[in-house]
């Protein structure tokens, strides 16, 4: 996956959880948590949406890639083409 | 599942409550008080018996407070520094004039501020109200509007985002106080906190406060209607006390986390109060949960006793045992759980992971300090609540025609778990809502609305809600409250909200709701309502999920059964359905 076809995707599932914002408002570098509201129960349904759309397995200890935009985006990119 | 015996001695030896029958036996809250020292001039205050008394006795040095910055940052507190930094405080709050019994509202993230505020308030006799940081806009104006808060403690960020747009609804708001996260410029009519800790006296005479008065102002949901401020008074001190010695093994010598929020019960009472009056290290994680920074804490802190929640616990077994054997948790004691009910998988995992089982116990807002626990050295029974502590009696009841209730000996038969009023830490009342309050008792009973069953030894086990209300990751969740704000979109017609069953989170809010005629269902409309609640109400409240519906089931009165929506969604018997008129389409 290139780094745009990654933000697509994690856009668009970000989007599904938290739809009152506009994560292309956001600032890459903050964590979502914070920008967004986004709690640990959020954040475990985004993983989990995240694994069902790219069939990734995202393990516990790499949540943390997932909390900036820029970070998610990177782990995505990567993840995905390795 | 089998039940786990404690056989180590050297374990059973230290337990605070080591024969719990002769313990409860002779237990009095007069001798409980007495373990406590009172305001030197007369009075009880909990800021007193949390922070100050320990100077008294030797431990101003002692570390009271270890914070851990998200960003890896430490900052350590001893009772000396508490004592002082609580004073700066009620200086400010007595400096801007706030008087004995005025709501002082805490907003913010598990800062060390925020537990400062709590001291601060009481020191300076105010009430402290605490507030979920994940809360929206809506439910935090409903509780500081109930709660007639006079001052507000929050940082600049929460503010502008969910407060300065109605503060000026409030008419008794007077101050409020920002702690400074960005750059930006302070908004209007509001105090750098910073800067007025900076210019105040660390002296202060704390005010002499009696066991009856006011210190706590504690929101929590009903079924229908606005929440309830349920009251505490400075009298609690001595249940959380005495419970922090004996629900939760504390020594003086322990490292404690309690991994709960101040914006919640627990994390006042078990969070602020009953590790301090013990006189442990308490430590504080500004961060959210993440299962390798949690292990971490625990070995490089070395955490002797943990109380958690089964969501959290759950999380952790979704992570996997392989995490936990990464680290060296060998420091930890004594893990204690609350929230709502621990499934006995959770129980038993917790045995085969950290060699010690999770002791689940019960307790809601409304009782102010845990009333049923599985003990340090007692038997766990997988999946029961526990036995009551020491001063509280516990019994399982049934309802009567009458209005009145009765109590149910026979051993498992499923009631209504209710308590016999009396003791410190009961809420004294449900703010301006006498009616209400009423309603919580019957022929010498407070009634819990949880319903459950007591084994013949004497356990409790949690069989579910009497009422509507949710409870999602440990929080009581009121549906009225999530169905009034879908109800402010003007596609909504009408809107039931229900909790349905997950994995992780005990249960998650759903919402069935019924468009107007012009609107129609579709997956933009569903993104819109869930963005439209989760910005009114926060992620901690609004519904993780949507669905639409032509038509909800109502009674003839028009009121929507949630009950059968409910039923319906988890493919159980509908029961009674003679009252319903209109049925779901």
């Amino acid at each position: 996956m290139t780094p745009d076809e990654a933000r697509g995707v994690f856009f668009e599932e970000l989007g599904n959880i938290a739809p009152e914002w506009d994560p292309a408002e956001i600032d890459p570098q903050e964590d979502i948590r914070d920008a967004m509201d986004i709690d640990s129960m959020d954040l475990l349904n985004l993983v989990i949406a995240l694994h069902k759309r790219l069939g990734l397995d995202i393990p516990e200890s790499d949540y943390g890639e997932l909390v900036t935009i820029d970070g998610a985006i990177a782990y995505l990119a990567a993840k995905s083409s390795g | 599942m089998d039940t786990i015996h404690k056989q180590d001695p050297a374990l059973l030896q230290r337990a605070n409550l080591r024969d719990y029958d002769s313990v409860y036996g002779r237990f009095s809250w007069l001798e409980a008080r007495a373990e406590l020292d009172g305001l030197p001039g007369g009075g009880l205050n909990i800021a007193f018996e949390a922070v100050d008394r320990h100077l008294a006795h030797g431990r101003s040095e002692k570390v009271a407070l270890r914070w851990l910055g998200k960003d890896g940052g430490q900052q350590d507190f001893t009772y000396g520094a508490l004592a002082a930094q609580s004073n700066r405080f009620a200086s400010v709050l007595k400096g801007f004039g706030l008087e004995r019994g005025a709501v002082v509202f805490g907003l913010m993230g598990r800062r060390p501020e925020l537990y400062l505020t709590a001291l601060g308030a009481w020191k300076n006799g105010n009430v402290f109200s605490p507030l979920f940081s994940a809360f929206g806009p809506e439910p935090l104006k409903a509780r500081m509007t109930i709660g007639r808060a006079q001052a507000l403690v929050t940082t600049d960020r929460l503010y502008s985002r969910k407060v300065a747009a109605w503060r000026s609804e409030l008419p008794d708001l007077r101050l409020v106080l920002l702690l400074r996260t960005t750059d930006k410029a302070l908004p209007p009519d509001t105090v750098d906190l910073t800067a007025a800790l900076a210019e105040a006296s660390e002296v202060f005479e704390i005010a002499e406060t009696e066991p009856e008065d006011r210190a706590l102002l504690h929101f929590t949901s009903g079924t229908t209607g606005k929440p309830k401020g349920a009251i505490h008074v400075h009298e609690a001190v001595v249940a959380h006390h005495i419970t922090g010695r004996y629900a939760l093994d504390l020594h003086p010598g322990d490292v404690y986390w309690c991994t709960a929020d101040p914006g919640w019960v627990t994390g006042t009472s078990y969070g602020i109060v009953a590790p301090l009056t013990n006189g442990v290290t308490m430590i504080v994680d500004e961060a959210e949960f993440d299962a390798e920074r949690w292990y971490g804490i625990i070995q490089d802190r070395k955490v002797t006793v943990w109380y958690t929640a089964p969501t959290a616990i759950r999380m952790l077994m979704r992570a996997g045992r392989g995490v936990a054997d990464r680290y060296d948790l060998s420091s930890l004691r004594f893990l204690a759980s609350v929230g709502e009910p621990l499934n006995p998988e959770a129980v038993v995992w917790s045995q085969e992971t950290f060699g010690k089982p999770f002791h689940d116990n019960w307790w809601q807002t409304e009782t102010g300090g845990i009333m049923i626990a599985n003990f340090a050295a007692e038997d766990v029974k997988p999946g029961s609540m526990g036995r009551p502590l020491p001063g509280i009696t516990a019994g399982i009841v049934e309802r009567r025609p009458d209005g009145g209730v009765e109590e149910i000996a026979k051993p498992m038969a499923m009631g209504e778990l209710a308590l016999r009023p009396g003791w410190p830490s009961m809420m004294r009342g449900y703010l301006d809502e006498e009616a209400r309050y009423q309603k919580c008792f019957a022929d010498g009973w407070y009634l819990s609305g949880d319903l459950a069953m007591r084994d013949s030894d004497g356990y409790f086990w949690f069989v579910g809600r009497a009422d509507d209300v949710i409870k999602s990751a440990g929080h009581l969740i009121g549906p009225f409250e999530v169905e009034s704000a879908l109800m402010e979109h003007p596609a909504v017609a009408e809107v039931g909200v229900i909790g349905i069953p997950d994995e992780t989170a005990g249960e998650v809010v759903k919402a069935y709701v019924g468009l107007k005629p012009q609107f129609e269902a579709s997956d933009a409309l569903r993104r819109e309502l869930l963005g439209h609640a989760r910005k009114r109400l926060g992620p901690a409240v609004a519904p993780r999920d949507i669905a639409f519906r032509a038509n909800l089931p109502k009674t003839r009165s028009g009121k929507i059964m949630r009950r059968l929506l409910k039923a319906r969604e988890l493919g159980l018997p509908e029961g009674d359905l003679s009252t319903l008129e209109s049925d779901e389409r």
